[in-house]
């Protein structure tokens, strides 16, 4: 079919941005557009902001609607509904003169705003609760979309809550659009996105639900966590699980007992799971050191927010893996995983699993807030039956927990399946897992055994994904969640010859990373935090000091068209700025 | 002695004389009365002098960390509910650094029994005064004494409801298998805190000390009447011997669990994760 000339200069795709205090409704509001949205045959992502606070404050849920997957935020804002003043303020940064202000004129006292009064339409309407359906309908009104499908979502929606809530809530969602539709054509804003009809049978995962459901994949049996944002929504999603997929779920008294319940938990045969936030970690790391003396397997959901300490409770950085890597004293071997994007987050929350499993040491599975909290659809993938391959062996009589083999994996027994006991020990301990001191003997084996398994570890690294040109000059290195982001930014950018490195698993490294950096002219790393912690950890093992750096660390994540700008401005920065170590000199090793 | 459930040709790191060895007999004598399969047997210890004594069973066991006995032992229960849990470990470790724990492992119930060597002093790390270390008690910690109010766990034990609530004493062997055996077969938390002598490091309460401040608790006792299990609780000097409390009517931890709702008690390793069941979760996610 011939694409009419004038196509072109209408939008593919929309931003919205719906902000109000804690308590308005913000939440619901969004959860009916996205299924709307998405019921209705349009891609959809959508993403929050919010205030450590129950009532009041100023949250944001920003959505976009698109012809193409968009997966990431953007700042740029087409329309721009606030539910109450002080919003206008706070986002002013994300308007410009071709935004749609959308809302009651009377309560907002701004010229700019086309006046859509919720609260009035729904209380003629006969109840003042209709109001966020009216919003909604505002909304899709202004984009037209979502007509067609409304009523019988709708009807679906509220069926149980009886008539007159379905019939007020259809008519709100009618007013509301018509509003909106008023709106834009006064504005003269025009938009065309292509249905795909395909859209309404894909998967809608947030970030929270793909780390918890591939966790079930990976065989999770057993899960302990005590709350703290935004750690708590993958525990709650596999509580919500627990009786489909069979899970023990406890809420611990705090997090050193939820790490210690996880260990007891694998122990005796179980997967077990926790998940926390860096505050809560804090107090998991000396579980973290049990489990790398004790060589017992456990899986760690790390969702970063901002701290020191309490830090920002709501926000979003990625400034914990520092801590991850260095959590527990001593030495000992770990893996250190951070999914770029949904379909990522399932299945490495499921390989976690088996690697925990396999080589008896600690995972982590690192998300952050913005991550957790972000969900759009993605094309549906089966799951295979897993092989799950079972690690636990039968024990007999004799049978040493800590057996000396050649990789440094001793076959794991568990209590009650054979005839051998089980020992494990928190102190240096023989093959028996008895207390030794036998500091030069077996003592010295013990550690050597446990370090062996770094190297197993390091050859089975994920490979680093490389997006973009691959005779990249520039190249930007990122790695968790800033995924998607950087892949929209740098479309944006126009950048030609540059490359997009991201990191799935951050540590072990996998060994291409010298080489592949090295093959820039110039590297900059993409970090949520302040310092550049990814930065520092490659410097370490590979030497190569990543000198330019985009950092991010006011609590928010990047946004798209925002990255763009930031990764212009540093590729248009002369010098080289990756220094490698210093030639090693012959003969001075 | 040949036993079962001793480890032997192990040597052990306790001093001549420690109140640890009885209770280390006794344990093992009423292992072999109840003839508790071995390899369906867990011990769970912290860490100390009496958190060691797993070392010196012939049975699985898990010495975790510091304090930390009673959540993996939580959960080693409710990975495999056919598992025999017993924790031992000292009054340090316990009502000490584990003190959180031990209140909410009261609230959670689970089915173990929980042994702990009471020597009002911290062993291992030579002599400091512990929770239930008497007051005026000199350490070269506390130079002026303590003067702090001891930890009743018996008491507090009580005050939260524990399913199960004993004092024993390493010195009264026949008394304190018998209270450990009702333990062990007590459906969930069971408490015993076992005076022993700590010979290096605490001169005061000695095992003949022990001896003079302890009597056996009368036959008729009613352990059910909780009004006279607290008072009896807060008896000291003499300290009563026997069963305090019990509560038999409180749900256990495992039972409440997903996993085993249905009454199957199948341990979580051996049960299959399917993939259908996974496609049923996500196909809610549309
Ligand atoms: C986190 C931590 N803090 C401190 C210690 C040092 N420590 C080892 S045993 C112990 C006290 C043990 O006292 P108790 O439980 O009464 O046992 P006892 O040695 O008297 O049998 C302490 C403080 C430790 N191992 N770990
Ligand atoms: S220090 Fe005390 S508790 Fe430890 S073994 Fe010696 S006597 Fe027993």
């Amino acid at each position: 079919m011939k694409i009419k000339s004038a196509d072109n200069r209408v939008k593919r795709e929309v931003s919205i941005v719906l902000s109000g205090e804690a308590g308005q409704g913000i939440q619901s509001i969004e959860t009916i557009l996205i299924k709307l949205i998405k019921q209705s045959g349009y891609n959809v992502f959508a993403t929050k902001e919010y205030m450590s606070r129950v009532r009041g404050g100023v949250n944001a849920t920003m959505l976009r609607v698109s012809q193409d997957r968009a997966a990431a935020p953007v700042d740029k804002t087409d329309i721009f509904i606030p539910l109450e003043k002080e919003a206008l303020a706070r986002y002013a940064y994300r308007l410009d003169k071709n935004t749609i202000i959308a809302g009651d004129a009377a309560l907002l006292q701004d010229s700019r705003v086309n006046d859509i009064a919720f609260g009035k339409i729904a209380e003629a309407l006969g109840n003042p609760l209709f109001s966020s359906m009216v919003a909604a309908g505002a909304a899709c009104g202004i984009i037209g979309i979502g007509k067609e499908t409304a009523d019988d979502f709708i009807q679906k929606l509220f069926g149980k809550k009886g008539e007159e809530t379905v019939n007020g809530n259809i008519k709100a969602f009618a007013a509301g659009y018509e509003a909106g539709a008023r709106t834009a054509v006064k504005n003269n804003f025009k938009i065309k996105i292509d249905k795909n009809i395909k859209i309404q049978d894909e998967f809608m995962l947030s970030g929270a639900d793909a780390v918890a459901i591939g966790a079930i994949a990976g065989g999770c049996s057993a899960a302990f966590a005590y709350p703290m944002t935004p750690g708590t929504s993958v525990f709650t999603a596999l509580a919500e699980y627990s009786h489909k997929g069979q899970i023990a779920v406890e809420q611990a008294e705090d997090e050193i007992a939820a790490i210690n319940m996880a260990l007891g938990a694998w122990y005796a045969g179980a997967r077990a799971m926790v998940s926390t936030s860096g505050g809560g970690f804090d107090l998991m790391t000396e579980g973290v050191s049990l489990a790398g003396i004790t060589e017992t397997p456990v899986v760690i959901h790390l969702a970063q927010r901002p701290g020191p300490a309490t830090g920002y409770p709501t926000r979003t950085e990625q400034g914990d893996l520092n801590l991850a890597l260095h959590a527990g004293h001593g030495d000992f071997a770990r893996v250190i995983l951070a999914p770029g994007n949904t379909l990522q987050a399932f299945e490495l929350a499921r390989k976690a699993f088996d690697t925990a499993d396999k080589y008896q040491v600690p995972v982590f599975i690192m998300t952050d807030q913005y991550f957790v909290d972000t969900y759009y659809n993605i094309p549906r993938f089966e799951v295979k039956e897993h092989k799950n391959q079972n690690y636990i062996v039968e024990t007999k009589e004799g049978y040493k927990r800590y057996a000396l083999t050649k990789d440094g994996i001793s076959p794991r027994g568990v209590p009650g399946f054979g005839t051998g006991c089980v020992c494990l020990d928190s102190d240096e301990h023989d093959e028996d897992g008895r207390i030794t001191e036998d500091l030069s003997g077996i003592g010295l084996k013990m550690k050597e055994k446990r370090m062996k398994k770094s190297a197993l570890l390091n050859a089975a690294a994920i490979k680093p994904s490389l997006y973009g040109n691959k005779n990249y000059k520039t190249i930007f290195i990122c790695w968790g969640s800033v995924l998607n982001t950087a892949l929209e930014a740098i479309k944006i950018s126009g950048l030609k010859d540059a490359a997009i490195l991201h990191y799935s698993q951050v540590y072990p490294l996998h060994k291409s990373t010298a080489d592949i950096i090295k093959k820039a002219k110039k590297a900059v790393m993409i970090e949520n935090n302040q310092t550049g912690q990814f930065a520092g950890l490659i410097k370490k093992e590979t030497g190569l000091d990543i000198g330019h750096k985009i950092l991010r660390y006011d609590g928010l994540a990047f946004s798209a068209d925002g990255l763009a700008e930031l990764m212009k401005k540093s590729a248009a920065i002369k010098g080289k700025k990756i220094r490698k170590p210093a030639e090693k000199k012959k003969g001075r090793r | 002695m040949a036993n079962l459930y001793g480890k032997e040709n192990v040597e052990i790191a306790w001093c001549p004389g420690c109140g640890n060895f009885g209770i280390r007999n006794i344990v093992m004598n009423a292992l072999t009365e109840l003839a508790i399969p071995k390899e369906n047997l867990v011990f769970v210890s912290g860490i100390g002098q009496a958190a060691k004594a797993p070392q010196y069973y012939n049975t699985s066991y898990f010495n975790g960390l510091h304090g930390r006995s009673l959540p993996p032992a939580a959960a080693i229960k409710a990975a495999n509910p056919l598992l025999k849990v017993i924790v031992e470990s000292g009054d340090g470790d316990m009502y000490g650094e584990g003190g959180n724990h031990f209140i909410h492992a009261i609230r959670r119930n689970s089915d173990i029994t929980v042994i702990v060597h009471n020597n009002m002093v911290y062993g291992l790390t030579k002599g400091q005064a512990s929770p239930t270390s008497r007051p005026g008690f000199t350490t070269p910690v506390q130079v002026d004494g303590v003067f702090e109010n001891p930890l009743n766990p018996a008491a507090l034990a009580i005050a939260l409801d524990a399913s199960f609530v004993a004092r024993a004493s390493a010195g009264e062997q026949e008394k304190s298998k018998e209270i450990i055996k009702a333990a062990i077969n007590h459906k969930g938390f069971a408490l015993v805190d076992i005076f022993s002598a700590c010979v290096s490091f605490n001169k005061v309460n000695t095992h003949r000390w022990f001896k003079e401040n302890t009597y056996i608790i009368e036959e008729g006792y009613d352990p059910k009447n909780k009004p006279e299990a607290f008072k009896k609780s807060l008896e000291e000097g003499p300290w009563p011997l026997g069963i305090l409390y019990v509560n038999d009517n409180k749900p256990v931890f495992e039972e409440k669990l997903a996993p085993y709702l249905n009454k199957d008690n199948t341990p979580l390793y051996i049960r299959k994760r399917e993939a259908g069941t996974v496609m049923d979760i996500l196909n809610t996610k549309i």
